[in-house]
């Protein structure tokens, strides 16, 4: 088994606030990962560290080696927390988009998880709804052959039934040697589809193990875990 | 549909039980071939890896084996599903007695019970 990502004493410090505190990390290839903590704890600021939007203070990260560029992007398919994607473009436009930007890209996964979910490609994103919106967005990133998947809050918008799918879809679709590294809240929604989790706190990780240690360990789930560790 | 699972315990001990009572209820027969990894792990709407490592487990306790093309099949040997049958019947008859000892029900009083319940005299 291989490492995808390493942290290495990474740290972000946005004025003198620290999200990041020399958070230490390495993940290896072939896992679904949870990243969770609770709201501010940095969980954001560590993705987009991954994907090259914000620069390190201190530390290092790096994916297969790399650090976040070109190389990096090339084989990181990443969910944003927010649309960037033009709203005047139709669903058809957006697949062609980024089947033009990313040599990964397949369409045809693309076409049928959009036929799946009942969504028509001749739409135009800004007539859809914000569920319809957040699906379409991610059957794009679910789309490309990565090595990593990176979805920061992938389903929070998404009804339960699409939510369903949608996990069905991140289980069935995945390469074995890829990663994914999901950010949410909805712990007990994706805790089935886990390897491993990641609570962070304070912008420093407070536990990593997988599902069924922390299930054998503590005779509870994740969910469970989370509310306790985390209790206000 | 997905697999109902508890809570509070491993996923992967909760997909060995579950593969096992198909074993023994016949939905998945002796020498039968069992689904692939991943459409298992779809239908049960878990992680590909946990399914993995029931079938390992369930691997090595014999009752299941790999083909050597691909897959996995259910084991031939009637005798060791029959005995995996009699095992989880005395599992859960202690359950059962346990419960009822909570009740204040000796093991006599219980079987009492059950006699009358095979007779229809108690509903």
């Amino acid at each position: 088994m291989s490492t995808i990502i390493t942290c290495n004493n990474l740290t972000k410090k946005y004025g003198n606030m620290t999200a990041l505190d020399h958070m230490n990390l390495t993940i290896e290839s072939g896992k679904i990962i949870g990243l969770l903590g609770p709201n501010g704890s940095g969980k954001t600021t560590l993705i987009k560290l991954i994907n090259g939007l914000l620069t390190p203070t201190e530390g290092t990260v790096e994916i297969e080696g790399h650090k976040p560029g070109v190389d990096s992007k090339r084989v990181v398919s990443y969910l944003p927390e927010r649309t960037y994607l033009n709203s005047w473009m139709k669903v058809s436009e957006l697949v062609e988009y980024f089947a033009d930007f990313y040599e990964d890209f397949r369409k045809d996964r693309a076409y049928t998880m959009l036929q799946n979910l009942g969504i028509s490609e001749s739409s135009q994103l800004k007539s859809l709804s914000k569920g319809t919106k957040e699906k379409v967005q991610l059957i794009l990133v679910m789309s490309r052959d990565a090595h990593l998947y990176v979805l920061d809050e992938p389903i929070a918008g998404v009804d339960p039934a699409a939510r369903d799918y949608i996990l069905n879809t991140i289980i069935t679709n995945y390469n074995s040697d890829a990663s994914i590294i999901i950010s949410t809240h909805l712990i007990s929604d994706i805790e089935k589809i886990l390897d491993d989790v990641i609570f962070i706190k304070n912008g420093e990780v407070t536990l990593h193990s997988t599902v069924d240690e922390i299930r054998e360990e503590k005779g509870k789930s994740v969910d469970a875990l989370f509310r306790e560790v985390f209790a206000c | 549909m997905a697999w109902t699972l508890d809570e509070d315990r491993p996923i992967y001990a909760q997909l060995i039980d579950e593969i096992r009572m198909r074993i023994i209820a016949g939905i998945y027969a002796p020498g039968d071939k069992l689904p692939s990894v991943r459409d298992l792990a779809s239908e049960a709407a878990v992680n590909p890896n946990t399914m993995q490592k029931a079938l390992s487990e369930l691997e090595r306790s014999g009752l299941v084996s790999t083909i050597r093309t691909s897959g996995r099949m259910v084991t031939e040997d009637k005798n060791m599903i029959d005995e995996m049958k009699n095992k989880l019947a005395i599992e859960q008859i202690t359950l059962f007695f346990e419960k009822m000892q909570q009740f204040g029900f000796s093991r006599e009083e219980t079987a009492e019970f059950i006699q009358k319940a095979v007779k229809g005299e108690i509903s």
